[in-house]
């Protein structure tokens, strides 16, 4: 599902960020960890096809994404890549039910109103729908953009950051949500966090941290030029180093 | 269509905002309908107005007090001059056609004119109804005379003395319609035209004591002036000038003279016209802010729109929307409110039955108001849809 090989990125001002060989199966969950400025954003910008990688190769639900450019690569994230960001970002000038229908609009594709609907109430938030965003809670909020994130069935789910400033219960139903939400869909989850509670949570839900992938990125590695890829490397939570590369268990 | 939906939604969600630009931008695309309602029609009204005569001969005094009072009847006429020194003209190699006009009464404020049938003629008159007068005392009505007195034909009337209301009535001598003409627009409209001759009679059998006086009166005929078209343009060069230094006659060029006071107006109209340029500059540039403070705002909306797959140019649309939203409210505003403020005008002057201005008409440079709105919108939303266009989504991952 997510396959990278001596992936890395070069920003124009010369500093290149490299990263460890990844290999995710379709259904599988990837925890992406470090400290900010380690390049969790950059390796999110990657596979979501925003920025192109400078070397190696990443292929992301079966396409190369080195070639992808432009137009296309917007029309194959509208139907790949299904995002919930850390500030969530609904519009405040638009009703819950309106945030959807925009995603729709932004995605390219025609506004269907039921699988809207349907998206709210998988996630328990359809009675908000006439609501404005600032009149929900966190949660609730959460639980709508969660529902704009999956709206077109993408493949694969990135969360950026999904627990932080969430208290422990908030963060463990955050986190439960996501997994099911994913499973659902059948979707490949990746969460980026620098919040060691996820690790835990995830193994508490899908049996054991064997099952969760991580790529553990360096604080630093973005001043050094591809010096460091051992830094990196795929592996399961708390610093177990088991072969890189299993899938993952749906 | 649904950028347009969204755009909209977007607009409305800062109202005090988008209330002001649309105001701003309507208040100049007001100033620019009414200063254009307001040109076309009154250059229109002299154009037609003044089509066909070459020069007017009347008493001494301002030239362009002669053309006020008798070709566009919103003044007073200097004086009178005797019929025999007018029909000398006639015979005069230049002079292809005379037409006088004898001013002096008035039915309600209306003026009623006595003149010859080359009036109609001149002005190309339709009939709504009725026909020409073959008679003295017979009349025809403007169009906006017979709907305000509320006359028509075989109807009777007697007319006032002097030019507005309030004159001595002269009660025994009665007109009646014989005709009602077609609206025209032009100046036919609001007056009451009847032969030369009936202006004469009112006033000799109002005065005249016995037959003898009568007849003296009748040699001492006057007219209020005449419309004199040439045979040749070449005329226009020396005709004024014989009349001027050889009658007792003054010539007047009703073309110069409209010239003149085109200019003098033309200042105004200026000051009309920088003001509304100003406003509409204002408003773009309050545009403008509200756009650019809005993609400020709304950055990360944005980004997050191209993370869930929008191209640039769909983005940047959205902005470009809004900004079109704006123009096309305040196009409509702007519209109403210039139309509106030219109905308003044309009421004030139709209240003293001077020059004809009204609003709900559609000239062609009219078409000028939703093309300046089109063009404020879209280059107040240049920059910011550019700034929309160029939104990182890197921004989002930090």
């Amino acid at each position: 599902m997510i396959e990278s090989r001596n992936l890395a990125f070069a920003y124009p001002r010369g500093v290149e960020l490299a990263f460890a060989d990844v290999n995710l199966a379709q259904g599988g969950v990837l925890l992406l960890r470090g400290p900010s400025g380690s390049g969790k954003s950059t390796w999110l910008a990657l596979v979501a096809a925003l920025l192109a990688p400078t070397r190696g190769t990443l292929t992301v639900a079966g396409q190369s994404l080195g070639a992808l450019r432009g137009a296309s690569a917007d029309a194959w994230r509208a139907r790949t890549i299904g995002f919930l960001p850390q500030k969530l970002h609904l519009s405040a000038a638009l009703s819950v039910q309106d945030n959807l229908h925009m995603a729709q609009w932004a995605s390219g594709q025609a506004e269907d109103r039921q699988r809207a609907r349907a998206a709210l109430e998988a996630l328990g938030v359809a009675e908000f729908a006439q609501r404005k965003p600032a009149q929900l809670s966190g949660g609730q909020a959460q639980r709508v953009a969660l529902a704009r994130a999956v709206l077109a069935h993408p493949q694969v789910l990135l969360a950026d950051e999904p627990t932080a400033s969430l208290d422990d219960a908030a963060a463990a139903s955050a986190v439960n949500l996501l997994l099911h939400t994913a499973a659902q869909q059948q979707a490949t989850l990746v969460i980026a966090t620098h919040d060691a509670r996820v690790a835990a949570l995830i193994a508490q839900q899908r049996g054991g941290l064997a099952s969760v992938h991580t790529l553990q990125l360096e604080a630093g590695q973005s001043r050094t030029a591809h010096a460091y890829p051992a830094h990196a490397a795929t592996a399961p939570a708390q610093s177990a180093l088991p072969r890189s590369g299993t899938g993952g268990h749906a | 269509m649904k950028t347009l939906w969204f755009a909209w939604r977007y607009l409305w969600s800062r109202p005090l905002t988008a209330a002001l630009n649309v105001l701003l931008l309507s208040l100049g695309l007001a100033s620019v309908t009414f200063l254009l309602l307001v040109g076309a029609q009154i250059s229109r009204a002299f154009e037609r107005d003044l089509a066909g005569i070459d020069v007017v001969v009347g008493a001494k005094g301002s030239p362009m007090q002669l053309i006020l009072s008798g070709v566009l009847h919103i003044d007073v006429p200097p004086g009178n001059v005797p019929l025999a020194t007018v029909d000398a003209l006639r015979t005069h190699p230049m002079v292809a056609s005379i037409v006088p006009i004898s001013l002096g009464d008035n039915v309600q404020g209306f003026r009623i004119v006595g003149t010859s049938h080359d009036y109609l003629r001149l002005y190309e008159a339709r009939f709504a109804a009725g026909a020409p007068w073959t008679a003295p005392m017979q009349v025809v009505l403007g169009a906006t005379v017979a709907r305000n007195l509320g006359l028509a034909l075989g109807s009777t009337f007697a007319g006032a003395h002097g030019l507005g209301t309030g004159g001595h009535v002269h009660g025994d001598s009665l007109y009646i319609v014989v005709g009602v003409l077609a609206p025209s627009g032009g100046v036919l409209d609001r007056l009451v035209l009847t032969d030369t001759e009936s202006v004469w009679k009112v006033h000799e059998d109002a005065t005249a004591l016995d037959d003898d006086d009568r007849a003296a009166m009748q040699a001492e005929r006057e007219v209020t002036m005449a419309f004199i078209r040439y045979t040749t343009p070449m005329a226009a060069m020396s005709f004024p000038r014989f009349v001027n230094t050889t009658t007792e006659l003054q010539a007047a060029a009703p073309a110069l003279e409209i010239t003149r006071l085109l200019s003098m107006l033309g200042l105004g109209t200026d000051v009309l016209r920088a003001f509304a340029g100003v406003l509409l500059l204002t408003a773009g540039l309050s545009v403008f802010i509200a756009l650019w403070g809005a993609v400020r705002e709304r950055r990360a909306d944005l980004a997050l729109l191209r993370m869930l797959g929008a191209p640039p140019a769909k983005v940047a649309s959205l902005l470009l929307c809004e900004s079109l939203w704006l123009g096309l409210l305040a196009t409509g505003l702007g519209l109403l409110l210039g139309q509106g403020c030219a109905v308003a005008l044309g009421w004030m002057l139709a209240l003293d039955q001077t020059l004809l201005v009204g609003g709900l008409i559609w000239p062609t440079a009219l078409w000028l108001v939703p093309a300046m709105a089109l063009g404020v919108a879209v280059v107040s939303a240049l920059l910011p849809a550019w700034g929309a266009y160029r939104v990182g989504v890197l921004e989002l991952l930090q």
